[in-house]
């Protein structure tokens, strides 16, 4: 964890008026696994969005390696090309087949050869268990399938760094497994990524480091072990034990019906 | 089958399918020209300008309040009555029928383009695409798709309104019809019904492929 990666600056921004981040600071080093953490409308997404430039922001400054990706004269193409992005919902483009999906960016943004592409695709699927779906239509592909094309998608840009905006929050209970396992081979790869979720032991299992956002601020940082454990903030505590709660509810449902 | 015998009597069977074409190139000269002033039009309903977009409302509103048979009278006899201007039936016809379908048209072209969702663009952002590759790969594809299917209905919805026409003065398929019907009132009272039929048939033959053709791309683009 040498260099860093991204650096953010203070950065602030509001919508209409109403702050939904303030003064964040952060930085990502290569190779680290950021995770966000955060109740719902605390700004997560809207930071993840505004790094890819798909928001502006009001003050502050982003810098990838060192340079500036925000202000006037910043080239959001260049950026998008080096960090990937993948959402909550199912993005896929619907008219195109799965190897069509895949191939866009990389042939059409990078201008890379058809074919070469083609067999990093084929290789990529068939690491995530997809190598059959190649030509089916995104709309033939489960919730869960199709988060993993969208994540292959992402990976064949070669980026620098990868943002997850809640990439499981729309999916099936059984299918979320089958992404994050995905997402947790590409930590372990050495991947750079900062990942939005509400999966709090995936969370614990992926992070180098976990930032608590709430209301737009960053309420506390640290080690997974440290922060889902032993939190430092009564904030943190409570968010925390809303998830605790819903696991004790769960038990003793099964104990009752027991 | 006083019908049959009427329809093979003379030229009468040649001159129903002379007002058939006549149909038909009224219909298509005036579909083709609703595409491509639609395509404009929508394109200007999807546009933030207030005043571009209540013209264009108002524009919307009035074709679909005003019955097609009175903006025929109004283009037809109006024009005459206050500018002096005799347009033919023909032209009539196919200037209120643009008017009409250059309207629902970019109505439709509208509704295409908004029912794009914003995460398309968004994914497609993230993707390190340009602008315009954006537009060429993603949006304009998904658009087409979802027009095509909407616009075919459109089309057979105004051929089969081309009926109006024969009561300013055009002789198409159905004034044709008429007329054979009137010739025989004498000799041949009952054919009526069997000439109407055969109208029937032709519109059939002329609008089914075409909702065919509809049905199938909505089913393989849904």
């Amino acid at each position: 964890m040498a260099n860093p990666l991204l650096e953010v600056r203070h950065i602030s921004k509001g919508f209409d008026g109403t702050g939904v981040l303030e003064d964040v600071s952060l930085t990502v080093h290569e190779g680290e696994v950021l995770v966000v953490v955060g109740p719902s409308g605390c700004g997560k997404s809207t930071l993840l969005r505004c790094i890819n430039g798909l928001e502006r922001i009001d003050s502050g400054e982003i810098l990838l390696r060192g340079k500036p990706i925000t202000g006037e004269k910043r080239d959001l193409v260049a950026v998008r090309q080096k960090v990937g992005m993948v959402f909550q919902s199912y993005d896929l483009f619907p008219h195109m087949d799965v190897m069509g999906n895949l191939l866009l960016g990389p042939t059409k943004a990078l201008r890379r050869p058809k074919a070469e592409v083609e067999a990093e695709a084929m290789a990529m699927l068939k690491r995530v268990g997809l190598e059959e779906k190649a030509h089916a239509l995104p709309r033939t592909l489960s919730g869960g399938q199709k988060q993993r094309v969208a994540l292959v998608r992402a990976m064949l840009m070669k980026p620098e760094m990868l943002l997850l905006d809640e990439i499981t929050a729309a999916l099936d209970p059984e299918m979320v497994r089958e992404v994050l396992n995905v997402v947790l081979d590409l930590a372990k790869e050495g991947m750079t990524m900062a990942i939005v979720t509400h999966e709090m032991r995936f969370a614990e299992a992926v992070a180098d480091r976990v930032i608590f956002l709430e209301g737009g601020v960053i309420v506390e940082e640290g080690a997974p072990a440290q922060f889902f454990h032993h939190p430092k903030t009564e904030r943190a505590r409570q968010f925390l034990n809303t998830f605790v709660y819903e696991a004790a509810k769960k038990q003793s449902e099964n104990s009752a019906d027991a | 089958m006083q019908a049959l015998d009427v329809l093979l009597k003379g030229r009468n069977l040649a001159r129903l399918l002379q007002g058939l074409w006549v149909t038909l190139s009224l219909s298509l000269a005036a579909i083709a020209l609703s595409v491509a002033l639609g395509l404009l039009v929508g394109m200007l309903m999807t546009m933030k300008n207030r005043a571009i977009r209540a013209f264009c409302r108002l524009w919307l509103e009035t074709i679909r309040i005003v019955p097609q048979l009175v903006l025929l009278f109004l283009v037809y006899f109006g024009m005459a009555k206050a500018f002096d201007i005799q347009l033919s039936g023909e032209a009539s016809a196919v200037i209120v029928f643009t008017f009409w379908g250059a309207g629902e048209m970019g109505d439709l072209v509208r509704g295409a383009v908004q029912s794009i969702p914003r995460h398309q663009t968004e994914s497609a952002n993230a993707l390190g695409l340009t602008r315009g590759q954006v537009y060429r790969y993603v949006i304009i594809p998904q658009t087409v798709r979802r027009l095509i299917p909407q616009a075919i209905n459109l089309a057979t919805r105004m051929i089969k309104t081309t009926s109006l026409i024969m009561l300013i003065g055009v002789v198409e398929v159905l004034k044709v019809a008429q007329q054979i019907i009137d010739n025989a009132r004498y000799d041949a009272l009952q054919a009526a019904v069997g000439i109407y039929g055969v109208v029937f048939f032709l519109y059939f033959i002329v609008c089914w492929p075409i909702s065919l053709a509809a049905g199938r791309l909505e089913k393989k683009w849904a």
